[in-house]
């Protein structure tokens, strides 16, 4: 009930309205106080179905940061979306089409060993066509391939360096496992530069995804199991960090919050969670971060995914970013880049969120940069989609300028 | 200077007054209901919302309890469209006696009220923030009952059969004829106007009022008005009217009806049924009491506070003014004064009105001398049929959704749209922008008028083109009108709502000194400033 009491705090100011990236661009959204603090004074469990209009909400959270008075409007939205999920307000077709969109971690165990087919797949255009008519996937939206080896077969081939300064667990999220193995390869090797012996406990899809479709039976339980998996660490107070923003807030309040999962555990496993930038921005705030970085001379875009900034902790990545010598930052203000984790690849939804990201992909056009930097994955494909520049995560960097090869689209900068 | 011939007419626009008025129509006699300001001005305007089952009186007022079961199966099936069935419990939290439980249930049953023990787990499943202490449970058919559109349904469908309804038309005197009531001088308080209506019959069915109008005729009715306070928490902490189950006292109900909670109520004997105030302890007590049944319930938002006075009759001057028969009373003063041509019917309540309109048109056929049978409860009332069933809370809302009407909303948080509030200036005859509230919700919700009165008046002047002054100080008034309720409150989250209406209204808009008079006519009856004393034995 949380969530749905902080209605009472609205004051109908009209300032979510305004910055809602979502009523913005479309009719069919009326907007976060509408949806909100509004619309949930008319919801109640056993009545019939209520809700349309709420389904658009991209769950981007920007209202939740500019509300004044602390009203949780995204948040409300989730829950009402799984109350129209539960009164049976999506056909079978829109249900599966969510889940396979949501069910990041079955996807990537049912893709990734037939990697080359799979991608071959996802990435022609014909098949494409296919998805969006028989289930409503966009056809052009940035669908991700999957990387030849998962990330945590390379982690347990990795020779761990000397680690004087104790143990980090990471939760590295299913993108870093199935797509974008860089990504945590960068983050150990940062995390080991910085004398962090790095653990990875067996670990499943933090549940965003299945959240913010409603699914939220199935999201219980992958959260459930990992703080079962995570709770230990959290108890002996070794630091649980993260690469993707949406896991980590997950962990640190999603959750909790839209499933009332209010537990100790999942207290103690909330408390200890934090981004990795967050955490090696900490790190550097008690001089404890090492600064040993080689110059990258680049100019780039940095946008702070609206997941990251719902972790209302600043932002980490652009001062960590600044810290290294030559690379000229410029910083993006842009409310979303669109896509909010599944929202852009349904085809109802694609344009909206093409929109959306419209001032972002011409900030980053405009600047000109071989690369764009954005904490989240999603957000990364779409930036690269709506801008054609390659986007990277800010680990990817911090990682360079320790000096570690370059890999991925940054082998082929000229650095 | 008007002058108007009728068979009947009936003096007040509450719900006895419109039940009244619908079932001479329906009768076939020509009537005519005047009321001073706007229907359900009075208590039916500002009363707590709910369809009695009886339950609360089943153990102290037995008969009242019967009228109440009796209605309520009637009203359940003439006019669902006002009610929201949302059940009722009676629970035993710490502070009642246990055992009253099983005094209450053998009233219930012999009142022929359906009354069943539920476990307190089935109650916490149903409302979880009822508090887990309560004892014992027991579910009985209250509900949710909407006085505002009852109560112009039902003129709607005397209109229909013939009626004329005259709102904002105030009795201001009687006409006699030696011991005779022959008509009542009326004031038309929007025309500036006087109005003699002839009647071969007065009834009077001025509520808490109706002494005053009595005195008119020389008659001695004494009405001792109750003064009932209730609170308003911004949104419905729950879906289930509960009750305590005690001797009916103060604060101990709290009724869901459309977007709000309300607890409720006091009792408080006052002098007059229109001047009066609402005392910091009354919403302090209320908010007591309501956080015994709903812990946390005090730290919420308040909307609003209000008060509405019970119109309690007794012959004998009463002391303690719940003790008083809540049953309704027949006048005929024919009998009993000898002034003949005038009855007057007082007491009961919103749940019995239909019964109470009954009772009356009855005694009116005998004096006419004709026998005319009643149907008011057979035919339900105008649009029952093509709704279907009971409201319920979502209901405009999925409208809206379903409409997709979102882009056209004047009313934000009650989702009033242009076209529903078109509708009610229009075909609705709004005088006042409070009317138009009482019609669609308008400035009811958690901004009290904060966002939708600059758009209700644009559209009140676009519509009916008033001068600009005039649409001025209609703005004023309903401005005054919200800052009334909102005044006995002003603190947490309203206050920071009404620190933005202020912004709003008395910076950017500058409302106190556009020009116009600084009220109209039909400007609100403000309460009394509060004494800010505790009364006897209560502190
Ligand atoms: C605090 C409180 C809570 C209540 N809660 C409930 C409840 O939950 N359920 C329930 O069933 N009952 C409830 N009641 C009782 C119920 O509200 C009343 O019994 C009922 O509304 C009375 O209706 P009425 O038409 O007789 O009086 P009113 O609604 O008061 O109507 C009388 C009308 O006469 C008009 N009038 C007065 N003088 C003149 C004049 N000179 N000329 C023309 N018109 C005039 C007034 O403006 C008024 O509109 C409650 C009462 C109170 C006080
Ligand atoms: S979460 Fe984003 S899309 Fe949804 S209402 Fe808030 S600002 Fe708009
Ligand atoms: S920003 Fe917050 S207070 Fe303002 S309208 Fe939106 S939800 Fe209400
Ligand atoms: S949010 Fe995190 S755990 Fe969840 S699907 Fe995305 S990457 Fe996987």
């Amino acid at each position: 009930m949380f969530v749905e009491q902080t209605l009472d705090n609205c004051i109908k100011c009209n300032i979510c309205v305004t910055e809602c990236p979502v009523a913005a661009v479309t009719d069919k959204f009326p907007g976060p106080k509408y949806e909100g603090p509004q619309a949930a004074r008319f919801r109640q469990p056993n009545q019939p179905l209520t809700d349309w209009s709420v389904d658009y909400c991209s769950g981007c959270r920007v209202c939740n940061m500019v509300c004044p008075t602390g009203v949780r409007i995204a948040e409300i939205n989730a829950r009402a979306r799984a109350e129209m999920v539960r009164k049976g307000a999506f056909g079978w077709r829109t249900r599966l089409r969510n889940n396979l969109l949501a069910r990041s971690e079955l996807l990537g165990k049912v893709g990734h060993p037939i990697a080359p087919l799979a991608n071959a797949l996802l990435q022609n255009p014909l098949g494409r066509l296919a998805a969006e008519m028989t289930l409503g996937i966009a056809r052009h939206a940035p669908l991700p391939t999957f990387s030849r080896e998962r990330f945590t077969a390379w982690y347990r081939a990795h020779q761990p360096a000397n680690a004087p300064k104790g143990k980090v667990v990471y939760f590295h999220g299913c993108s870093t496992e199935y797509y974008e193995p860089r990504v945590g390869r960068a983050a150990v090797r940062v995390l080991e530069a910085n004398g962090f012996d790095v653990i990875i406990p067996p670990q499943h899809c933090c549940g965003l995804p299945l959240l913010s479709n409603g699914e939220f039976d199935a999201a219980r339980n992958y959260h459930r199991r990992n703080v079962n998996s995570l709770v230990e660490y959290a108890r002996q107070g070794i630091p649980i960090v993260g690469t993707s923003t949406s896991c980590t807030l997950t962990l640190k309040e999603e959750a909790p919050e839209l499933l009332d999962a209010f537990d100790e555990e999942s207290r103690l496993v909330a408390e200890r969670t934090f981004d990795l930038s967050e955490f090696l921005l900490n790190l550097h705030t008690r001089g404890e971060l090492n600064t040993e970085f080689r110059s990258i001379d680049l100019r780039a875009v940095y946008h702070p995914p609206c997941q990251y900034r719902a972790h209302r902790v600043g932002r980490p990545s652009l001062e960590l970013l600044r810290l290294i010598p030559g690379l000229d930052i410029v910083e993006s203000h842009a409310a979303c880049c669109g896509i909010a984790g599944t929202y852009g690849f349904k085809a109802e939804k694609y344009e909206i969120a093409m929109q959306v990201g419209q001032p972002l992909f011409d900030l980053v056009r405009a600047t000109g940069g071989p690369i764009a930097i954005c904490d989240s994955e999603t957000c990364r494909w779409q930036i690269t989609h709506g801008s054609g520049v390659p986007s990277v995560h800010p680990m990817e960097l911090l990682a360079l300028a320790y000096g570690y090869e370059p890999e991925g689209v940054l082998q082929q900068q000229t650095l | 200077m008007r002058t108007i011939q009728t068979e009947v007419l009936v003096i007040g626009g509450g719900a006895t007054g419109a039940g009244i008025i619908r079932d001479l129509a329906m009768r076939g006699f020509d009537a005519i209901l005047v009321e001073k300001r706007d229907l359900t001005h009075g208590t039916t305007g500002r009363y707590h919302g709910l369809l009695h089952s009886g339950g609360r009186y089943a153990v102290k007022d037995p008969k009242a309890a019967v009228e109440c079961i009796e209605e309520n199966r009637i009203l359940r099936r003439i006019m669902p469209h006002c009610l929201e069935d949302t059940g009722g419990f009676f629970v035993v939290t710490p502070w009642d006696d246990p055992d009253f439980g099983d005094t209450f249930m053998e009233g219930c049953r012999n009142a022929g009220i359906p009354v069943e023990e539920i476990s307190v787990a089935q109650m916490l499943r149903e409302e979880p923030l009822l508090n887990p202490k309560i004892s014992r449970c027991f579910r009985v058919p209250d509900a949710a009952a909407d006085s505002f559109l009852a109560t112009r349904l039902n003129a709607e469908s005397a209109r229909a059969y013939g009626a004329r309804i005259w709102t904002y038309h105030e009795v201001r005197d009687l006409m006699m004829d030696g011991q005779r009531v022959i008509g009542a001088v009326c004031y038309d308080l929007v025309h500036d106007e006087e109005v003699r209506i002839y009647a071969d019959m007065v009834v009077n069915a001025a509520g808490a009022w109706a002494g005053k109008i009595a005195a008119m005729a020389g008659l001695d009715v004494t009405i001792t008005p109750g003064k009932g306070v209730m609170v308003a928490i911004n949104h419905r902490v729950l879906n289930t009217v509960v009750n305590r189950c005690k001797m009916p006292s103060d604060g101990d109900i709290i009724v869901p009806i459309h977007t709000v909670a309300v607890i409720g109520t006091t009792d408080v004997k006052v002098s007059d049924p229109e001047h009066f105030a609402i005392e910091p302890w009354e919403v302090e007590l209320m908010l007591d009491e309501g956080e015994k049944l709903v812990p946390g319930v005090k730290e919420m938002r308040i909307l609003r506070a209000w008060a509405g006075v019970r119109p309690l009759y007794q012959e004998t001057k009463a002391v303690d003014t719940r003790d008083i028969t809540r049953a309704y009373t027949l006048l005929d003063h024919e009998t009993r004064d000898g002034v003949s041509g005038i009855i007057t019917m007082t007491g009961g309540k919103w749940t019995t009105y239909r019964q109470m309109a009954q009772v009356t048109v009855d005694r009116v056929c005998e004096k006419f001398g004709v026998q005319r049978e009643c149907r008011t409860h057979l035919e339900p009332l105008p649009g029952a049929e093509q709704h279907g069933g009971y409201h319920w809370l979502g209901a405009r809302f999925a409208d809206v959704e379903r409409r997709q009407a979102y882009g056209d909303l004047i009313c934000e948080c009650e989702l009033a749209t242009r076209e529903d509030v078109e509708r009610a200036i229009l075909e609705g005859d709004a005088k006042a922008i409070d009317d138009i509230r009482r019609m669609v919700r308008l400035g009811m919700g958690p901004c009290q008028g904060g966002f939708c009165t600059f758009r209700a008046v644009g559209l009140l002047h676009r519509l009916r083109q008033p001068d600009v002054e005039e649409a001025n100080a209609a703005l004023r008034d309903f401005l005054q009108e919200r800052w009334k309720g909102l005044l006995p409150i002003l603190w947490g989250q309203q206050l920071r709502q009404e620190r933005l209406d202020e912004f709003i209204y008395l910076s950017v808009l500058n409302v106190d000194h556009l020009p116009g008079p600084k009220a109209t006519r039909l400007a609100p009856v403000m309460y009394d400033p509060p004494t800010g004393e505790a009364p006897q034995g209560r502190v």
